[in-house]
Order: structure tokens, then sequence, then C-alpha cells
């Protein structure tokens, strides 16, 4: 089964410089894990929420909003995919993101 | 809770006993059966219901048959054979499910053995990914074959609201890959607690009910009891599931004790112990002498430790309070909690004097941890009575009747605050 991890971070959590400094690596080694196990498809990190763009169409006119699409707190800072025999695995892979520690991350089947 | 059959006296009341017998103790094994041979949860519930629907047609005439889990069973994965058979969209998936069920050899229904899936559907039912509620109502309806209507009230709940929490939580199952199996070794151990939680949760909803009129709704304590028996059954080399049911028969022994004809409260040192159901706590005494022996003590061997002191004390002045004090401060290392802790205040209390158990209590209370727990200001209230100061313990009964939720627990209290203002206010040496 095909999951979509939404890697959450809250704005009001202030991390100390040593996890600050620690966390592209520790994120690289469980991406490399993750590929390497053949679980992970895809993934990125996303640029802040001040360079979104939100867009909606109404009366077929383009409306667009400077900013994300809800104004929260926590905040959509990465995704990845990852192909899972179930939810108990994919549970694991999530737990290992160095991001869960602090952060939130979402688990969300795709629609098949 | 009620079976399938409601027939009177009569020839056919024997059959109908065996139906009902039957739908107490194999509806879990059926529907789990189903689930593991075509996966849909809807499905399985359907066909168990058409199997036990069978039984009370066909009993009757042909007899109870030897094994009537087994030819339920069958019944039931024949039956979803030939739904499967009839949606031509599923297809593909009656071939799997076909090879992964062999049709039983002639008649001989009786002969199959079939594996015993209940244990992959408790684990499934109380997956953590789902919530609490629904994992306890999802218990209630697959395992124990509690009707959606009969899960609403117990759980005071309107049946929409039910029905669409069941529905809810058999759909994430589904679409989120929720696995119907027992977890691997390295889940296990936490995977199992959270399945004791539930049961342990379920039957203290029926013992002290968290609202409503009465103090114990006993089917929902039957219900717990069953299904822990059940486990223990399932896994006879997990001690705590044994301990859990030890537990669970420990407190059930005393139900007929509990509360008066008027559903008040009678506190365990009142209780007339001629009332206790000595099977019940003999069985429990034997359950947890077999779980104990495994030295490795879970919380519910130690709980049901506790409760086994109760339960055995021939007079309430004969408890072995110091074995409870020691039993309580052995549950709080093992899981620190501050109603634990107030548990232990109040063994102490009877061990060593109330003073002694003051002490801790007020300690707990300038934690400031059970801030909002009745139980905290009722405990506090006990103890100053006992220790002849009857205007603070006024005080604090005061403040334990704001907080109490259930109303045969708030009568309870409103009487001993009236007894309290009496005392606070008769001269030392009067009555």
């Amino acid at each position: 089964m095909k999951y979509m991890l939404l890697i959450c971070t809250d704005s009001s959590v202030v991390l100390t410089d040593e996890q600050k400094a620690g966390l592209p690596e520790a994120t690289g080694k469980w991406v490399q894990e993750t590929d390497g196990a053949g679980i992970r498809l895809d993934g990125s990190a996303l640029r802040p929420v001040s360079d979104a763009t939100t867009v909606r169409v109404r009366r077929d006119e383009v409306l667009l909003a400077d900013g994300p699409f809800a104004e929260t707190k926590e905040q959509i800072a990465g995704f990845d995919i990852i192909e899972c025999a179930d939810l108990d695995q994919a549970i694991e892979v999530a737990s290992k993101h160095p991001v869960a520690s602090f952060g939130t991350i979402e688990v969300r089947p795709f629609w098949q | 809770m009620t079976g399938p059959s409601s027939a009177g006296p009569g020839p056919d009341a024997d059959v109908a006993g065996a139906v009902d017998e039957a739908f107490r103790s194999e509806w879990g094994k059926v529907v789990a059966a189903v689930i593991g041979q075509t996966g849909d949860w809807d499905l399985a519930e359907e066909c168990a219901q058409d199997a036990f629907a069978r039984a009370l047609r066909t009993w009757p005439r042909d007899g109870v048959p030897r094994r009537p889990g087994a030819w339920l069973t069958t019944v039931a994965r024949n039956r979803a054979l030939d739904l499967l058979r009839r949606r031509s969209t599923e297809a593909v998936k009656l071939e799997q499910s076909a090879r992964l069920a062999p049709e039983p050899e002639g008649d001989d229904m009786d002969g199959e053995d079939i594996a015993d899936d209940r244990l992959r559907l408790i684990f499934t039912c109380c997956h953590p990914a789902l919530p609490l509620e629904a994992r306890v109502a999802l218990t209630l309806r697959t395992l124990a074959g509690l009707t959606t209507a009969e899960i609403a009230k117990a759980f005071l709940t309107a049946e929409p609201t039910m029905a669409k929490r069941l529905v809810r939580a058999k759909a994430k199952i589904r679409n989120a890959g929720i696995p119907y199996r027992v977890p691997p070794a390295h889940l296990l151990p936490e995977r199992t607690s959270g399945v004791l939680a539930v049961l342990y949760l379920l039957f203290n909803e029926g013992y002290t009910a968290s609202a409503g009129q009465r103090l114990v709704r006993h089917d929902l304590c039957d219900e717990a009891i069953r299904l822990a028996r059940a486990l223990a059954g399932l896994m006879p080399d997990e001690p705590e599931a044994t301990a859990l049911l030890a537990l669970m028969l420990f407190h059930h022994a005393r139900r007929a004790g509990r509360t008066n004809a008027a559903g008040e409260v009678i506190t365990l040192e009142n209780q007339d112990r001629s009332l206790w159901d000595q099977d019940q706590i003999g069985e429990g005494t034997a359950l947890l002498a077999t779980a104990a022996r495994r030295q490795r003590p879970g919380q519910y061997l130690i709980q049901a430790g506790i409760a086994q002191c109760h339960a055995t004390a021939p007079t309430a002045a004969e408890t072995d309070w110091t074995a409870i004090a020691r039993l309580y401060g052995m549950l709080a290392r093992l899981v620190p909690s501050a109603v634990v802790e107030l548990n232990r205040a109040v063994a102490v209390g009877m061990a060593d004097g109330p003073a002694a158990g003051l002490a801790l209590v007020d300690q707990l209370a300038g934690s400031g941890q059970l801030d909002g727990y009745y139980l905290l200001p009722a405990t506090r209230a006990d103890l100053l009575r006992r220790l002849g100061r009857p205007a603070e313990a006024a005080d604090s009964y005061r403040d334990a009747l704001g907080l109490v939720v259930n109303e045969a627990e708030r009568r309870y209290l409103a009487t001993r605050l009236a007894e309290a203002e009496i005392g606070s206010t008769t001269p030392p040496g009067g009555c």
C-alpha cells in the first residue's frame, strides 16, 4: 500500500542549536535507509509557507493569495511517499523519521 | 447479551438454549473466521447472523451438532462464498477466498478443523490507530456479538452515533491498511497491553458506570469477563491476560454486596461478605496462582493481588492492609500514577493509621496532579473523619460533592457530609 507522510513542524516548538545542526544529517540517513529498503518512492522538503501561494478559481476567475491555505501553528515542512505492507509498517517508518521526535507525522493512505 | 432466540418452555427450548449458548461462545470465532477468509467485516457479520439463523431452523430438526462452533463457522464461510459468487465484480476475490478456504468434504462439517482467528480479530479491533471508543465498540460488536443498539445503550449514546462510529472504524481498517493479524514479536508486548486496557476499560465502564443512575451494569462486566476469558485461553503464555481475568473475577464476585436495594453504594468495609460469590473468588485465586508462577509481575498481576487481599479477607478488620500498601508501592514503581499513589495512601492509612495516610494525601494534593478528581477530597474527608476532625472532613466532603459524576456515589458522599456536619456541631463527648 502507498502512504503519504506529511512531515509537520510546529512553529511554536523551538529547537536547540544541537537539534537544528543534527537534523539534515539525521534526515539524510533516514532517506538513505528507506530508499535502500525500497520503501520510499519519492519525497522532498518544502520551502516555508511564507513562499506559498494559494490558488482558487471562483466564477472563472483565478484568485491568488499569499501564504498557506490555513493559518496554523503546524506547517507541512515536507512529504514522503512510501510503499508498505500495511499501516503497522508505515507507522514504524514514520516513527523513525527525525522530525517525529519534535513535530508530527501524518500518515495518509493513498486513495486506490 | 441477547442471543438470537427467546423460545419459551417447550421441546424446542433446549435447542434454542443451545443456540443462545453457541451465540455467546462462538460468535466472535465465526466472525473472525469469515474476516480471515474474505477480509470483509460487514460480510462476516452478515454471514455469522445467517449461520445462527440457520441453526435456529435446522438444529430442532437435525439435533445440535457435536461441535456447534465448527458447524456455524462452516455454514458462515460457505454463505460468504455464495454471496461473493453472486457479486460478479468480486470474481477475483472469490478465486482467492476459494483457495483460502477449501469447502469441507461431504456432510461431516463437524470433522473440519478451523483455526481460531479470534486473536487476530482482537488485535485488529484494539489497534492503537483507531480511536479508543471505536476500539471498545468494535470489540463488543465483532467479538461479543452485541448489536449496535445494545452498544449504544450501554454507553448512553444515540444509536446512529454508535453506528457511524462502527462504520468509520471498519472503513479505516480497510482503507488505512490496518493488518488483520497477531502483531509480530517486537510489537506484541505493547499491543497486548493495549488489548488488555480495552477489556479492562470495558469492565470498568460496567463496574462503575461513568454516568447514569445505577452504579453497576452487570451486562458489560459479563461481556468483559467473557472476552478476558477467551483472551487468557488464546494467550496461555501471557500471564497478564490471566491476571486480568482474575482481577475482573475478584471485583465481580463482590457485585451483590456493593449496593443496597435502593442502589446506594455500600463501602467495602460495610459490605455483607456472605453475598460475595465464593466460586468466582476461588477461580480468581487459582488463576492468580497460575499467572504468578511466571515471576514477571505486571500491572494486572499486582492489581489482582490487591483485589484478592480484599476478596479473601474474612472480615473488613482482618484485611491485610500492610500487604495491600506494599502491592500499591510495587504498582506505583511499575506504572507511576497519582491515582495509584492515592490508593497507596488509603492502604497506608489503614495499615499505619489515618495520620500516616493523611500525610501522603496532603503531599499528593500539594502536587496538583489530582486536581478535579473527586476521590482525592473524598479520601481526605474520610481520613479526617477517622482522626476526629469533623469540621475539616465536612469541607472535604463538600469539595468531593462538587466533583463527583456518578449519582450513586454522590448520594453516598451527601450522607457522609450530613454525618460530618452533625459531628462538627456536637460537642466532644456527645453522640
